[in-house]
């Protein structure tokens, strides 16, 4: 246990990707089977064991702690978890083999509800703080330690020298403590066979491009096709069994049981997935903010379901019945794309239409007058390319429509982390509202990232120069109409938020340019804002 | 004699009426004893200043030789006499210098221990337990949450991490007297024989240690020099908290920050902080030093002070020890 609560430690406190896969690979690499497998599903949270509420810890530490010094405690601390690992009496003469966490997960998994105060009570009297502080959040659910499965993937390819999509596309066929995977990292045992139905495709991704590089081939060999600004995804069907996969190969079927409820078919699309009403015998895209109101949900109630019907438009067919598509060029999938979704309820299914087109210049035309808002730009794609995982270069190009673009007055700015915990380099930007003669700022976005090295010293040195007020690791700057900076915000789109102010939140904004040369009273209104949303 | 009558709070800081004299005053005043160099217990301005003469020259280190008017050294063990009062120096175990100080009159002993710790430290004297009638406690981490884990380990911490990131700089924040050099020493205990770099503001307190007699091994300025910044991949540097968040700290490629004090045992705390490797290291008692002290001790009342007063006069009541918070303001919970 001690290995992993460390772990969990470091994990939380560390900002940098690539400082999180050293932890998680060094990990791997010093600890024994079944421990790190376990670990693993505990980290992703895909591990089934009995859980307890928080109310029940409370009550075994008050047979513990005096009442008033646990309240002292506990406002001092501030989390449930941390209070009682911290405060938890150690015992005399503690077990010397303290339980593993192969141990308390396997007792987890076959233990009954009423079994868990006594078990709880003896490990907390076993473990050290840090033991208890992760034990605690294992069993209350409340493991969250900024490690994305797609990220533990990584983690595992790192460790064992494979490539990511292989972990991908075995993932849904394993079970913690997963053996089979390790034996086959660790060059014990040839890769495990993925015997479970319906599993995961790695995605085949596209790589970005422009005219120039565009020029270097021959628009002939290439179909076009307009890229949605929804979630690619797979949807997966055989044998009975159906799944939705986001393109790293997250299972994602229990947030769309409305979409998942019409796959009666045996096969797997590559598409995207979308919210949506049929009118006049089409399907009408929604925005993308009508989309997130099915995302991030436990449950979904039947009203949303209604209310944002899923839906999936088609961009490839990978698998038909038993056969694998894969390895046929393009055009001959897609022919047979067109044929299998013919078959499918045209309310729930339909095929993203392929754009013709003469020269690259024409393309780059069409990004920019997409027929949809919710169109984000082209994917071309070669019409004899067999479908592979990654992003092989060559094959798939995206070429998004230019991004939106804002003036808008920098207000705060935060101190960064790593490289750039000298710098204030996370800024909170706003634009003008109220009446023209008096007007506010109200913030709109958060960037931090789009601009140089050099540009970073410049924000910096601004930042400390017009320092206003200062709250722990933020600095309010200056920002009046004849007195601040403007930053040239880019974004991909906007959302309608009841969590922001300013009742918009900015896809993906990062600054594209400084505005030195502009007063902030020329920066934009949130009317212009607004405009956008319709 | 009345407790009160030999030692009370008073807003200045703890007086003795029949002495004429304030310990670890927070304004200036006529005559000041002071337990330790931290600057909330140490102020400049008084006019005449008994410590001992380690903590002395901490202030003239820190002030400059013009802090007080007039000076006078008393060594542990020493006992002198204020005014008919009898004051004595006992090690505190909390950094370089620090003194509990005994207040006796009449057969009414009250020990007023200042900051204070239990476990053994290499840059300091331990502390050593007087009989009194009152002990005045510090309460920092006067919570039960509070244990300060195996200093070695903390340090382990830190060497596992330079090892797994061999090309990054491990940032050690801790405050400039007293921690910057345990931090130091017991890198040294472990074993660890590399240049350590620190900032220009511990210079002084480093060197000063090192005429005391306290081993720090090869120190370096972490200057900024542009052609030779590679020196600084894998180092550790130690330097006070406040400036990492300075240009000073930009030197150093993709600094890993860490930050030795006790109250890094708090989750909440360390990220408030932005710290990356929190390590639990602190001059003051854990909870557990604070009551098995009061238990040794065994006063017939206990005062408490600077920090979370009412959790610990909880537990004396709890343990039917009398007990009352003194509630002077003015002391920190200094960057410990
Ligand atoms: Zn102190
Ligand atoms: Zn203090």
């Amino acid at each position: 246990m001690k290995g992993f609560a460390d772990l969990l430690d470091r994990l939380v406190l560390t900002p940098s990707r690539n400082a999180k896969l050293t932890l998680l690979t060094g990990y791997l690499a010093a600890t024994p089977d079944p421990d790190r497998g376990y670990a693993i599903a505990a980290i992703t949270r895909d591990l089934d064991i009995l859980s307890v509420k928080p109310a029940m810890v409370r009550a075994l530490v008050a047979e513990r702690v005096d009442e008033v010094l646990f309240a002292y405690s506990y406002d001092f601390v501030g989390d449930l978890a941390e209070t009682v690992s911290l405060i938890w009496p150690a015992t005399e003469g503690r077990a010397s083999d303290l339980p593993t966490l192969s141990q308390i997960v396997e007792t987890l998994q076959s233990a009954s509800r009423s079994d868990g105060p006594r078990l709880v009570e003896r490990w907390l009297d076993e473990l050290d703080p840090s033991g208890r502080y992760a034990l605690l959040k294992l069993i209350t659910g409340g493991m969250r330690v900024g490690v994305s499965a797609r990220l533990m993937k990584q983690a595992l390819a790192d460790y064992g020298g494979e490539d990511v999509a292989e972990i991908e596309e075995l993932w849904h066929g394993l079970t913690p403590p997963y053996q089979p995977l390790f034996d086959w990292l660790d060059g014990r045992a040839d890769k495990p066979a993925n015997l479970a139905a319906a599993p995961f495709r790695p995605a085949m991704l596209a790589n970005p491009v422009d005219l120039d590089e565009l020029a270097r081939y021959d628009p002939a060999d290439y179909s076009a096709e307009w890229k949605w600004d929804g979630i690619r995804v797979q949807a997966t069907g055989e044998r009975g069994e159906r799944r939705i996969y986001s393109r790293t190969g997250d299972d994602i079927s229990g947030a769309f049981p409305d979409l998942l409820a019409a796959m009666e078919f045996d096969g797997a699309i590559d598409g995207e997935l979308l919210v949506g009403h049929v009118e006049d015998g089409a399907i009408r895209t929604g925005t993308f903010s009508d989309l997130q109101q099915r995302l991030n949900r436990k449950t979904v109630p039947a009203k949303l379901q209604k209310q944002y019907p899923a839906i999936l438009r088609a961009y490839d067919l990978l698998q038909e019945g038993g056969e694998d598509l894969r390895p046929l060029p393009f055009e001959e999938r897609r022919a047979r794309l067109e044929r299998f979704v013919a078959d499918l309820p045209s309310d729930r299914f339909d095929l993203s239409p392929l754009v013709a087109f003469e020269s690259w210049e024409e393309v780059a035309q069409m990004r920019n007058a997409a027929p949809d808002p919710v169109i984000e730009g082209l994917m071309l794609k070669r019409r004899d390319s067999a479908y592979v995982p990654g992003r092989p270069k060559g094959p798939w190009f995206k070429w998004k429509r230019d991004p939106f673009l804002v003036d808008a007055v920098l207000m705060y700015a935060q101190r960064g982390h790593g490289k750039r915990s000298s710098f204030y380099s996370d800024y909170t930007f706003g634009v003008w509202t109220g009446p023209a003669d008096d007007p506010l700022l109200v913030p709109v976005g958060k960037a931090y990232f789009g601009f140089t090295d050099e540009e970073l010293k410049q924000i910096d040195k601004f930042v400390r120069d017009n320092t206003i007020e200062r709250f722990g690791p933020v600095r309010s700057v200056r920002a009046e109409p004849d007195k601040g900076l403007v930053l040239e915000v880019a974004f991909e789109g906007l959302n309608r938020s009841s969590r922001h102010k300013s009742g918009i939140a900015m896809r993906f904004p990062r600054i594209s340019r400084l505005r030195w040369d502009k007063p902030p009273g020329e920066a934009d209104r949130l009317e212009t804002l607004e405009a956008m949303l319709e | 004699m009345r407790f009160e009558d030999l030692l009370r709070p008073t807003p200045k800081g703890l007086y003795c009426p029949p002495g004429d004299f304030y310990i670890d005053p927070v304004r200036p005043v006529e005559r000041a004893l002071i337990t330790h160099g931290h600057a909330d217990h140490a102020r400049p301005g008084h006019a005449h200043v008994m410590a001992t003469p380690e903590t002395l020259d901490i202030m003239g280190i820190r002030y400059g030789e013009t802090f007080a008017g007039a000076t006078q050294a008393a060594a542990y063990g020493e006992t002198v006499a204020v005014n008919g009062v009898t004051v004595s120096w006992h090690p505190a175990g909390h950094v370089l210098g620090a003194a509990q100080i005994a207040v006796e009159m009449d057969g009414t002993r009250i020990v007023a221990s200042g900051d204070y710790k239990r476990r053994r430290d290499p840059t300091c004297a331990s502390f050593e337990p007087v009989d009194c009638d009152v002990f005045i406690t510090e309460a920092t981490f006067a919570l039960p949450v509070f244990h300060h884990p195996d200093d070695r380990g903390e340090i382990a911490k830190l060497l596992a991490s330079a090892a797994q990131f061999p090309e990054r700089t491990h940032l050690v924040g801790a405050y400039s007297l007293g921690k910057a050099q345990r931090v130091i020493a017991l890198l040294r205990e472990a074993g660890y024989a590399e240049t350590i770099y620190i900032h220009g503001a511990m210079q002084k307190l480093c060197d000063y240690y090192v005429s005391r007699g306290v081993e720090l091994g090869p120190l370096a300025p972490a200057t900024d020099d542009d052609a030779d910044r590679d020196r600084f991949a894998g180092a550790i540097v130690i330097g006070p908290s406040a400036a990492f968040a300075d240009r000073w700290a930009r030197r150093f490629p993709d600094p890993i920050s860490c930050y030795a004090s006790g109250w890094m045992r708090v989750r909440q705390r360390v990220r408030q902080m932005g710290v990356e490797l929190p390590l639990i290291l602190s001059d003051h008692c854990d909870w557990d030093e604070l009551t098995d002290t009061i238990r040794e001790i065994g006063p017939q009342e206990v005062w408490v002070t600077h920090g979370r007063e009412e959790a610990l006069v909880r537990w004396c009541e709890l343990n039917q020890i009398r007990a009352r918070p003194l509630n002077i303001v003015g002391y920190e919970d200094e960057a410990e």
